[in-house]
């Protein structure tokens, strides 16, 4: 007799606005604080501190436009912010600072939330989509020096980039990234040459999420239909479908998977995150707590199993947080 | 004149006058079924015979051409078999020149399109003929594209005149297609006018399917005329007329063309690099890893369902749902939308609560405000459904809508539409949610008990009403298996009278009796159904009168469809008003309706028309007959 599925360990609420990204901040030791940061629609990145479940700080650098993506760079210092002012913004927020270091204007209108890599002790790789319909640029940061743009070839309609994943298989390999594009297709592209390597078509619809297993070199992708595609990489470096998974109902907003490599977890438009293991795709869970479509999903970072949490922010304005197969 | 024939000299003129003697007193099949054949043979390589033939059709009288031509054109087999046999006949001869340019083409229409091919082949293969086949092309182009024609002309013929064109189409070359370009854009664009301005719907896709392939004709670059209408067997014949290439011909430029349009769409669109590839399937017994998933126990995922938004459960919460302005909740619109006719039908009790006329109101101008599949069937639903449970209030409401300025022609034939449909319901209450062109029989024979003896019995009334019946464009009505109260008998002159009121008095932006005669054939057409409907109603008789002086008023009226709907009118009086009654209250008038019906049955253009008003004579007849029998 299965058990029904557990309630969140807590809900965070206090946003006042619906919240379109999360990004944990655990891995400190002892006496930090596990931080968890949050972007919402009116464009603040609210900062809430996981001890007494409540906002340290809020942030508004992107003049009330909708903030889309956050992520830290390295420690919980350095913030990255990305919004719908057309601004991918940077933050030092060392012994209380709140300050604003440094802004990158890309001229993307869309809501593809960029990636980063860290390649070298203080060097990052970012994607981003650019300003012209089809690409994607990478830049260096904190230098802010263009690697390179990645254009597709005339006439392959791939549309604008959805969204978007580097990686590098070890420290000495070169970077590659994974695009999924309005077409329903995710390109494979080497950064450094700026070419594609593959390209796969997953769906008919645009491929709203994706994420990527390094090691197993398997991916996976949603879209806003029913269907998730799980794909490989083989040692051509090509892309190749690997699975597909029907869901009860259609459109999914994010994907990501544990960082253990486990289970993975996709924020769907009916309200409902779902939880499958990575393995073999086996569903697991379907947690239904929001009222409205669940807009991010993402997985602490504690150096310490058991206390790993997972966060999924709505257009109903709370982010949920559970404790969900931690014990293992 | 004699020449040469294996040494022998001959005249040919008494073999002519022979020839056309014979085919003039209509042995034409006969004679040039023996001898188009062996000339066919013999002249397919021997100049000789060619020029005999020739001359031989030369030599025929010219009260007697007509005859021999017309014979020819029929009896060949190919194009160039008739080029070969009659040679350049046409151009010396003035009689033939008329036959075949003007009487066959434009005079006459009952010829096959193997004939047209024949003849329009002919003309084309030999350069002194071509500026013939170009004027033919004019004339023909005159014609399609003159209004009264259109109006006018039978059905049959104007297939006949496009399907012409289309050939003649087929054998212009480029060259002659850029000399005439400008004619042929200008009689496209009035021919066009006409057609779409019919009434009847045949007419309206020979239109549109002419005017494509001219406009694909004399546009080689750049975007071409597209109409979006059915493709079913005849439009495709006429398409493919448009393709063929005559035999041994140069002109097979057109037929690149074709085909140059056709590939386009299949220009592949994928990179090379791309593929879909085939999954790769998870070999799952050969997966020797441990899988460490399965640790991790799956939880209870039963409640996991379909997300459906609910609907709400009462009607005034559906016309707050409508009414309101709230862009987010289209969600909740859509679900009320789909559910809002069961809803209706569920409480009809409700009529205290719930201003039905206001429900109706706001059916009557929803408009789509999602792409839900189905839309237009769902609210005609619902308005069938609020003017079958509340029927008097809302119909004076929708007849009086009929009439009001502003609205389209499209949400008056809506109007039309629904009154019709609830109008059936409410006459035989078996009939829930049948759709206008729904063909299948709703099956009710589950009420008696399931032996043979009722599918008997159900068949032999069918045929019993089916002879007695005309068929409409809705699905049919069918015989009550349970008796139960005529509901539409209290509703019945609600719905007729306030439509048959005011059809006379224009309004600024609806004029029935003028430019909206599509809305007038409608309106006849639903008259019909309605007078049908109310048979063994109370208010019968006195619908059947005004419905007699309507049609009387209206007898005349040029357009075909209202005429055929007039006609069906008077099929619905005879059928549905007691032969006692019809004898008391409207004798004189059926009398003159009965001279009427004579002169249609005799000279109305319209095929459809002379039968039904030939059915409507029989029908009186057997009235008259069955009084007789009445002793």
């Amino acid at each position: 007799m299965a058990l029904p599925p557990p309630d969140p360990q807590f809900v965070l609420r206090g946003t006042s606005a619906a919240v379109h990204t999360l990004h944990f901040s655990c891995g400190g030791p002892e006496p930090d604080i596990p931080l968890l940061f949050s972007g919402s629609e009116n464009g603040f990145i609210h900062v809430w501190n996981l001890k007494t479940h409540r906002v340290d700080t809020a942030l508004d650098g992107h003049g009330r436009k909708s903030v889309y993506c956050v992520e830290t760079m390295g420690a919980k210092d350095r913030l990255l912010s990305q919004g719908r002012d057309q601004r991918i913004c940077l933050w030092d927020l060392a012994e209380g600072r709140m300050s604003l270091t440094d802004s990158v204007f890309t001229e993307h209108v869309g809501f593809c939330r960029c990636s980063l890599l860290k390649v070298a002790q203080g060097r990052w790789l970012m994607a981003m989509a650019a300003g012209n319909l089809e690409e994607v640029q990478i830049l260096e940061l904190p230098s802010k020096m263009s690697v390179c743009t990645l254009k597709p070839e005339v006439g392959a309609k791939l549309g604008m980039p959805m969204c978007l994943k580097l990686w590098q298989l070890n420290c000495d390999s070169q970077p590659v990234l994974l695009a999924g594009y309005e077409d329903g297709s995710v390109v494979l592209w080497n950064v450094s040459m700026g070419k594609a390597l593959s390209q796969l078509i997953c769906h008919q619809e645009p491929v709203m999420s994706l994420d990527f297993d390094v090691e197993k070199a398997k991916g996976i992708s949603g879209s806003s239909e029913k269907v998730l595609s799980i794909w490989s990489l083989n040692e051509q470096q090509n892309l190749q479908v690997y699975k597909t998974h029907e869901l009860v109902n259609a459109g999914i907003s994010d994907i990501t998977i544990r960082a253990d490599k486990k289970i993975l977890a996709t924020a769907g438009w009916d309200h409902r995150i779902r939880i499958f293991g990575w393995k073999k795709l086996k569903p697991l869970a379907v947690l239904d707590y929001h009222t409205a479509t669940v807009h991010c999903v993402s997985f602490s970072d504690h150096s310490n199993p058991r206390e790993r949490l997972l966060a999924a922010g709505s257009k109903d304005q709370r982010i949920s947080v559970w404790s969900i197969y931690a014990e293992t | 004149v004699c020449f040469i024939l294996g040494g022998l000299d001959c005249s040919i003129s008494f073999v002519s006058h022979v020839l056309g003697k014979v085919c003039v007193h209509g042995r034409q099949r006969e004679i040039l079924g023996v001898l188009v054949p062996h000339l066919t043979d013999l002249t397919k390589s021997d100049c000789i015979w060619q020029r005999i033939c020739w001359r031989l059709v030369e030599c025929v009288p010219d009260r007697w051409m007509e005859a021999v031509v017309l014979g020819f054109v029929q009896g060949a087999s190919g194009a160039d078999v008739l080029s070969r046999l009659l040679g350049n006949l046409v151009v010396k001869n003035k009689k033939a020149q008329f036959v075949v340019t003007q009487k066959m083409l434009l005079l006459q229409y009952g010829h096959t399109t193997a004939v047209l091919q024949n003849l329009l082949g002919y003309l084309s293969l030999d350069s002194l003929r071509r500026s013939l086949l170009l004027r033919v092309l004019q004339e023909l182009l005159e014609t399609w594209s003159s209004s009264s024609a259109v109006k006018h002309s039978p059905v049959e013929q104007q297939l006949y005149i496009s399907k012409a064109i289309l050939i003649c189409l087929s054998h212009l070359k480029e060259t002659e297609i850029e000399s005439c370009r400008q004619e042929l854009l200008t009689s496209m664009m009035e021919g066009v006018k006409c057609h779409l301005d019919s009434s009847l719907p045949q007419l309206r896709r020979l239109g549109m399917v002419v005017a494509e392939s001219i406009s694909l004709k004399i546009n080689t670059e750049g975007p071409v005329l597209k109409f979006e209408y059915e493709e079913d067997d005849e439009t495709r014949e006429l398409k493919s007329l448009l393709v063929r290439t005559p035999p041994f011909c140069v002109p097979s430029l057109p037929d690149k063309r074709e085909k140059a349009h056709a590939a386009l769409p299949l220009v592949p669109e994928s990179n090379e690099k791309s593929h879909t590839a085939a999954p790769v399937m998870p070999d799952e017994e050969l997966d020797a890893e441990l899988d460490s998933d399965d640790d991790l126990t799956p939880y209870d995922m039963s409640e996991d369902k379909e997300l459906k938004i609910k609907a709400p459960v009462y009607i005034r919460d559906c016309i707050e749902v409508l009414t309101g302005s709230r862009s987010e909740d289209v969600d909740k619109w859509e679900a009320t939308v789909k559910a809002l006719e069961s809803l209706v039908r569920k409480n009809p009790a409700a009529t205290r609560e719930v201003e039905y006329v206001e429900l109706a109101k706001i059916l009557l101008h929803l408009e789509e405000k999602t792409c839900i599949e189905g839309f237009m069937e769902l609210r005609q639903r619902a308005q069938v459904a609020v003017l079958s449970t509340d029927p008097i209030p809302v119909a004076k409401y929708l007849t009086s809508q009929f009439y009001s300025l502003n609205y389209s022609l499209r949400q008056r034939m809506d109007i039309l539409d629904v009154l019709v449909l609830a109008a059936q319901e409410l006459s035989c209450p078996k009939f829930h949610g049948k759709t206008k062109h729904s063909g299948a029989q709703k099956p009710c024979v589950q009420l008696l008990p399931g032996s043979d003896s009722s599918k008997d019995w159900r068949r032999i009334v069918d045929e019993r009403i089916k002879s007695k019946t005309r068929r409409f464009d809705m699905g049919r009505s069918h015989v009550e298996l349970v008796s139960r109260p005529n509901e539409f008998n209290s509703v019945a002159g609600h719905f007729f009278f306030p439509l048959i009121q005011h059809f006379d008095r224009p309004l600024t932006t609806f004029d029935l009796l003028g430019e909206d005669h599509l809305v007038l054939g409608r309106l006849v057409h639903t008259l019909a159904i309605l007078m049908y409907l109310a048979v063994n109603t109370v208010a019968v008789t006195a619908m059947g009168k005004a419905l007699l002086e309507f049609v009387w008023a209206l007898r005349f009226h040029t357009d075909s469809y209202v005429r055929q709907g007039l006609l069906s009118c008077i099929s619905s009086l005879l059928l549905s008003v007691p032969t006692e009654r019809i004898l008391a209250d409207m004798a004189e008038e059926l009398l003159e309706t009965q001279s009427w019906l004579g002169d249609v049955m005799e000279k109305d253009p319209d095929g459809d028309c002379r039968r039904l008003a030939l059915q409507n004579l029989l029908l009186m007849e057997n009235l008259k007959k069955k009084l007789e029998a009445v002793p």
